[in-house]
């Protein structure tokens, strides 16, 4: 029995990708994609740097705009779905209009957590999520000479950079011990933090924000977690996101910090499935239940949910990768790094490009490089293969660790991406 | 506006209008050329857009920045030294004629 029609909520990455593989892999019935912005979808990291700093802000699509209508998918932008009927299978709108579906597959993303203090209602306090988001931070800049970052982890040290590069005074606050704490070895942490500070960023570690002030409705001032008060006209907002779980919840689908589903994408209820950043899931390599939010989570994710939908299940093994670009730091990781108990690290990272190889004994955990991209692209191979080269191999800068892939089958980096 | 000339591997030809300032992973991904994904937006992160080249053309379109010879260093595709990321290629009107060929996927 072939599916008549699809549904897909959200518009990000994983939305698009999920309608763009359902048609590449032969889906034939009818696809409707619902998203709530306007715009055709769209690239989300060079939000937080291009985009700020281009002369003109150009968003760069994920798909040219003739995309949907070649692959008959229904762009429904600007909508907001309401609530989900499970048993009756259908999508309810905010505006009154119903959607039947066969399978729902929803990529509802995820939003920015706003920290529980006096103040996050200010002008002047924004987050960055979305086109709008952004447009907002373009158009505070001109007035904000003094600008804190509430958050030293990914998108708050990326803004960081930006706002440095375009002559403003940066402070970042980070209530953990140090930046991207939760995100990357400490010797990668010390080594960003320490070319932030050179690049004129302040960044206050173990500070966390006790209120934002204003007059006139418009921030003017930061006090943090230690009493001290720190000039802002604009305070942007980065201690992480929440899963847009609403919806789902609200239609009795299971969630536990996120939507959660099993190895096929599938929810607690009947042809719903669930991809991308709200999808909380027991991930093959971590051996735990998590939720990545990455673009290459997203994609993969969706990649394999199409395949599923369509009667070609294939166990979810995607290698999940990342990267942030910091002033002139490119950060790729890759890998899960969960209870490491070894660091070791090739290359010197006084030079500005070196690597930390994580272990878990003679396991291969992750990889993470500053302007390493060999190391970052081996990575990849050696974690899909499961081979972890030996440390002291690792260690010695004169070792080709490529000659571990010998005999290996060859795959190119599309050859995973590519269905 | 410049014409540019994707070849896939089974030989078909597309000619691409690509516009000033855009990469050639940018404008393949408008045009839909099948093999070039672009997955991470043309950041030089992912690899998905990888091409081979003449050597008249890539006297043309100018040497590799570090960061796009690394990353090619360790393509797992069939690398050659044709080989480019096509998101590093800034197009021009000097690159009139172009011709992109889409590698493989092995």
């Amino acid at each position: 029995m072939g599916i008549g029609r699809i549904a897909i909520v959200g518009t990000g990455h994983a939305g698009v990708q999920a309608a763009a593989s359902l048609r590449q892999d032969g889906f034939e019935g009818e696809l409707f994609l619902i998203g709530e912005e306007t715009d055709l979808p769209y690239h989300k990291p060079p939000l937080s740097k291009t985009f700020l700093k281009d002369d003109v802000p150009e968003l760069q699509l994920l798909r040219p705009e003739d995309f949907y209508t070649r692959n008959r998918v229904e762009l429904l932008s600007g909508r907001c779905v309401s609530a989900i009927d499970p048993a009756g299978k259908r999508l309810a709108f905010a505006d009154g209009a119903a959607l039947a579906y066969d399978r729902l597959i929803l990529a509802t993303g995820a939003r920015p957590r706003l920290p529980a203090v006096p103040g996050t209602d200010l002008d002047g306090v924004l987050a960055l999520r979305n086109r709008a988001d952004g447009l907002a931070l373009r158009a505070a800049l001109p007035a904000a000479g003094d600008i804190v970052v509430v958050g030293g982890g990914f998108i708050g040290m990326e803004l960081a950079s930006t706002f440095a590069a375009l002559g403003r005074s940066v402070t970042v606050l980070e209530a953990a011990p140090r930046i991207l704490g939760r995100a990357v070895s400490p010797l990668i942490s010390d080594h960003l933090a320490e070319r932030a500070a050179a690049s004129g960023i302040r960044i206050l570690t173990g500070t966390g924000l006790a209120a934002i002030e204003g007059e006139a409705r418009r921030v003017r001032r930061v006090t943090t977690g230690d009493r001290q008060s720190l000039p802002a006209q604009l305070v942007v907002i980065g201690i992480g996101v929440e899963p847009n779980v609403e919806l789902a919840a609200a239609a009795g689908l299971a969630c536990a910090n996120g939507i959660s589903v099993d190895g096929a994408f599938r929810t607690s209820a009947p042809d719903i499935y669930a991809v991308g950043d709200v999808a909380s899931y027991e991930h093959w390599l971590a051996g735990r239940v998590l939720r990545l939010e990455s673009v290459q989570n997203a994609t993969d994710q969706a990649r394999s949910v199409a395949a599923h939908l369509l009667g070609r299940p294939a166990p979810f093994r995607a290698v999940p990768w990342f990267w942030s670009d910091q002033g002139d730091a490119r950060l790729q990781m890759v890998g899960l790094a969960f209870d490491p108990d070894q660091d070791v690290v090739r290359g010197d990272p006084q030079s500005g490009a070196f690597s930390v190889f994580r272990y878990r004994g003679d396991r291969l955990l992750s990889i993470e490089t500053v302007n390493r991209p060999s190391d970052y692209m081996l990575g990849r191979k050696l974690l899909a293969t499961g081979i972890a080269p030996p440390i002291a191999m690792v260690r010695d800068a004169g070792a080709d660790l490529r000659s571990l892939l010998e005999g290996e089958p060859k795959t190119s980096a599309r050859a995973v991406v590519s269905s | 506006m410049t014409t540019i000339v994707f070849i896939q591997p089974d030989g078909t030809r597309r000619e691409v209008d690509a516009k000033a300032g855009e990469s050639g992973m940018q404008a393949a991904v408008r045009a839909g050329v099948d093999g070039i994904v672009g997955e991470c937006g043309g950041a030089c992160m992912c690899a998905t857009c990888h091409v081979q080249v003449s050597e008249a053309d890539d006297a043309r379109i100018g040497p590799r920045e570090a960061i796009e010879e690394e990353m090619l260093e360790s393509v797992l595709d069939d690398v050659s030294p044709e080989s480019r990321l096509s998101c590093q290629i800034r197009l021009r009107p000097d690159l009139e004629g172009l011709v992109l060929k889409v590698v493989e996927v092995v």
